[in-house]
């Protein structure tokens, strides 16, 4: 790992805008946040991985992966990140480096040339360049070559440091926080900005879920200047240091952002949450607050409660129908984070019991809004493992199981209903409008009349087949 | 003969190409009670499996040996060791079958070597078979990967033949990466009906055909049993499917003498025919009545189909196995290949196939290709999606991965059945791209008009 590369993740692992870190020792935050890997029993990805789903987002520039082939071409085009406009960003670019490059040290010229070829090709306002293991193994200074492309072709080259033995994919979306901070946001001026400016980080338009918020921001006047990096414009994100609010979504994973803007164009920030109606409208709030206090109208106050009011009845309005249809049904919540409660006041609302949530990911400050939820730490659980799981399901435990597609078959062969809350998934869930969509896809798993006709076994293996026939006595056996 | 281009770019923009620890991975997923072991971060197996869950629609057995910093600079042969021992007190898989990645082949280890000793002084992993196949991502693509751990398997596993070998009614199956599971079980079908046992290695069809089970197996559930593996000397013959197959193959004949015959493709009348010939010439039956049905089947599928084939210009991007094996059951239908783009150039049978030029490059390049030529079709996995959106042009999926569709496990290719599918899946593609003609289409029936002839007046000035 380069000296720079080191100092960075160092840096990470001391970042005083994490509440984690702040309450560690010396000695233990010298020993990073990454859980060490066990071998043969690891899960998730790398850093690198964490880096391309933090900038990917961002969708007319091109992401150019320098490294040999599978890091690119085993997870290209992956995601559902949605883009109002530009496709530049799906397509997948890599240096695909050969034995050769690796015996001849020929990687960097390969790089140099490859950025050359995309920009004459597709002539992007940008470069996103990621380093992976194998150039970091052999000593590629991705950074340099970024720098002299940067000088002789003229468009902005972004090196992203991110290889993929650093560590966790958690480690990889800050460091490509870090290469937005160090290469890209203030480097350009917005060509407009107004006193109601903010940035979302940490939002990467899965399935189009900025949309189901911005309409809620426009009706309010406020200005969304870049998503970083859900359907973000490169030159969103370059002048992204001109907003006047940041907020800071999808829990800690953008938080040095957020915390070196505040440090450098002193823009405040706060964590908020589009999952769930109670957390739509306390993120709604805090932004208009944060803007009345950097200079908005006041106005902007009341204009938002009464949105609030009327966005909220709405959205009742909407799920009453589901709740006779749900009611008492058992949902097992396997997610992390931000999501472990802040859709349980809706499912609950619906008259659905949580039997479980899962803590594996959350911090002290998630517990605590489960326990205050759910009365008690009950029904928090944390990781288990897939046997386990498949035998609870099994017994019927739960009616449904809310995760993300790593448990998804888990679910489906004990033939229990499923449904992905998590970065895979197809359906948009934020905001008000996302609230009505889960539940409406809750109560669709859930009523499906497969699920009965799957469940009965075969009528051979339960016994006796005359009497399944007995509808028939036409039917006469040979002998 | 075809000319094969190797483009010479610094830069590939969308792969078509997926690696090879992936091929070897997937060859491991059909040995039951297996767990394939990706030698490397935890990025090169987490991107894997991503893949193939989204192709099989399966939870797939994937593990990874974890590398990070300082094992990646120390060396990796400890977390090898930790990994085997991790997994076989977890979830105690009868088999593990290693790959190594680009990351740990750059640093190059003796891993072989490595394992040795490990399984010497680990009594724990005496229950379990491991075999180790070099696969760095920066050498060769899925077919390679998948031929390299099948070598791997019969060399750890298959024991030589000895006098004490009793011969028995057995076919060795050796299958390409382009075979899917239907694939695998209509061939295992046809063995058996000729009286002969088929032991087929790897073995998808027991294990990624999609069923559900009565319990949670954290391993591959289904699959070749080592049992049969250890002896496949007993069979009278090997077939196998795919030039890249041929390595193995002969592998396997140079440890237990067994015959073989590979088989550049099994789609198509001619090749359906050699391989019912030679399987009712090594088990002396006569050929069963259904076949004859199935390939009358298939001779009415081609006279119905033809119509919609000929002069079709098709492009095809794929491994080149599965190149050959798609660009001749094209050409024999009677269309043209315009494009034929293969991910690697490391197989003789690219010489074969029935087109101009054979680029070796990616779907860019089979964009471009397709859009000079004007094809009429996209022949590629789902990968194509983006690129024949932009051409507008219908995408037919084919080979890995197939994320975008369900029930490829299912998708038949081979065989007298199999092939006649294909020609109605490709039929029926044209027919709903079917062309009301419009006058415009009539432009030219009588010649145009020549220019000085027929024009009186000046031509307008030109600025």
């Amino acid at each position: 790992m380069s000296e720079s590369l080191k100092a960075k993740v160092t840096e990470l692992f001391n970042e005083p805008g994490c509440d984690k870190n702040v309450a560690k020792g010396e000695k233990e935050r010298k020993k990073g946040c990454s859980k060490p890997l066990t071998p043969g029993a690891a899960a998730g990805g790398c850093a690198f991985d964490g880096a391309k789903i933090a900038l990917q987002p961002i969708v007319d520039v091109v992401h150019l992966v320098h490294g040999p082939l599978a890091c690119e071409g085993n997870g290209w085009d992956n995601r559902h990140a949605a883009s109002s406009g530009p496709t530049l960003y799906r397509l997948g670019v890599t240096t695909d480096i050969t034995e050769m490059d690796i015996v001849m040290g020929s990687g960097e010229k390969r790089l140099y040339k490859a950025i050359r070829e995309v920009i004459a090709r597709y002539a992007p306002p940008a470069v996103f360049v990621y380093s992976t293991c194998v150039p970091a193994l052999i000593g590629d200074d991705v950074e340099a070559v970024c720098r002299h492309a940067t000088d002789k072709l003229g468009t902005p080259c972004i090196p992203v440091n991110a290889p993929g033995f650093v560590g966790s994919k958690n480690l990889g979306n800050k460091l490509a926080g870090e290469a937005l901070l160090d290469h890209v946001i203030g480097t350009m001026e917005p060509e407009v900005s107004t006193p109601t400016d903010i940035n979302i980080l940490g939002e990467y338009n899965l399935s189009g879920e900025l949309w189901q918020i911005r309409p809620l921001l426009d009706r309010l006047g406020i200005r969304l200047h870049a998503c970083i990096t859900g359907d973000a414009r490169y030159r969103e994100v370059a002048s992204a240091h001109r907003a006047r609010v940041n907020m800071m979504v999808c829990s800690t994973a953008l938080i040095n952002v957020a915390r070196k803007m505040e440090d450098r164009w002193g823009i405040p920030y706060f964590e908020g949450s589009f999952y769930g109606i109670d957390d739509t409208s306390t993120a709604l709030r805090a932004i208009a607050q944060l803007l009345v206090k950097q200079g908005a109208p006041a106005d902007l106050l009341d204009r938002t409660e009464e949105l609030i009011a009327s966005e909220e009845a709405r959205a009742w309005q909407r799920l009453a129908p589901y709740r006779d249809r749900l009611a008492g049904k058992r949902v097992l919540l396997y997610t992390g984070g931000v999501k472990s409660w802040s859709i349980v006041s809706a499912l609950q609302e619906m008259g659905m019991v949580v039997v479980g949530t899962s803590v594996r990911k959350s911090t002290d400050n998630d517990k605590k809004k489960i326990s205050d939820l759910m009365g008690g730490d009950a029904h928090m659980v944390d990781n288990i493992p897939p046997r386990e799981m498949y035998a609870q399901l099994r017994r019927g435990d739960a009616d449904i199981l809310l995760s993300g597609g790593r448990t998804q078959f888990v679910a489906l062969k004990a033939k229990v209903p499923w449904l992905d809350i998590n970065q895979e998934r197809h359906h948009a869930f934020a905001g008000y409008d996302g609230m009505v969509t889960l539940v409406r896809e809750l109560d669709r798993s859930l009523s499906n009349p497969m699920w009965q006709e799957v469940r009965n076994p075969a009528p051979w293996e339960v016994g006796d087949i005359d009497a399944f026939l007995d509808d028939a006595p036409l039917l006469v056996p040979i002998s | 003969m075809a000319t094969i281009i190797q483009r010479r770019r610094a830069v590939s923009i969308n792969p078509l190409k997926s690696s090879a620890p992936l091929g070897a991975a997937l060859a491991y997923l059909g040995i039951d009670g297996s767990i394939p072991l990706l030698h490397g971060s935890q990025g090169c197996t987490s991107f894997a499996l991503v893949l193939l869950v989204r192709h099989f629609k399966e939870t797939i057995p994937l593990q990874t040996t974890a590398m990070e910093e300082v094992a990646t600079i120390l060396g990796g042969s400890g977390n090898m060791e930790e990994a085997l021992l991790n997994l076989t007190r977890r979830v105690k898989p009868r088999f593990i079958g290693i790959a190594s990645t680009a990351l740990v082949e750059t640093r190059g280890e003796d891993y072989a070597g490595d394992l040795k000793l490990i399984m010497d002084r680990q009594p724990e992993l005496a229950h379990t078979r491991v075999v180790f196949a070099s696969t760095p991502d920066y050498a060769g693509a899925l077919e390679d990967g998948w031929a390299r751990a099948v070598s791997a398997v019969i060399s750890s596993i298959v024991l030589p033949w000895s006098p004490a070998v009793t011969p028995f009614r057995q076919v060795n199956i050796l299958p390409g990466v382009h075979q899917t599971p239907a694939d695998i079980e209509a061939l295992k079908d046809m063995v058996e009906s000729f009286g002969l046992y088929p032991v087929v290695l790897p073995d998808l069809s027991g294990s990624l055909d999609g069923h559900v089970a009565d319990a949670w197996i954290p391993t591959t559930m289904g699959g070749a049993r080592l049992e049969e593996i250890e002896q496949m000397a007993r069979a009278t013959h090997t077939i196998a499917i795919g030039e890249h197959m041929r390595a193995p193959a002969e592998l396997l004949g140079s440890l237990t003498g067994v015959p073989l015959t590979v088989f550049p493709t099994l789609t198509g009348l001619a090749p359906c025919d050699r391989l019912v010939a030679l399987l009712s010439r090594l088990s002396g039956n006569a050929v069963p009545g259904r076949y004859r049905r199935e390939r009358s089947q298939l001779v009415d599928a081609m006279l119905d189909g033809h119509f919609h084939f000929g002069g079709r210009k098709i492009a095809i991007g794929a491994d080149p196995d599965l190149l050959c094996a798609l660009s001749h059951f094209f050409a024999g239908m009677g269309a043209e290949i315009v494009a034929a783009v293969a991910s690697t150039g490391n197989s003789p049978s690219l010489d074969a196939i029935p087109a101009e030029t054979v680029i070796i490059g990616d779907l860019t390049d089979l964009e471009d290709a397709a859009r000079e030529h004007g094809a009429e079709v996209l022949v590629t996995h789902s990968h194509g999606r983006q690129g024949a959106h932009r051409l507008d042009i219908p995408l037919m999926r084919v080979g890995f991965p197939i994320f975008d569709r369900l029930g490829t496990a299912h998708m038949l290719s081979v065989g007298y059945r199999g092939t006649r599918d294909l020609i109605f899946r490709v039929a029926n593609l044209f027919m709903g791209q079917m062309h009301d003609h419009v006058p415009a289409d009539f432009a030219d029936v009588l010649p145009a008009p020549i220019v000085e002839e027929s024009s009186h007046v000046s031509p307008p000035a030109t600025h």
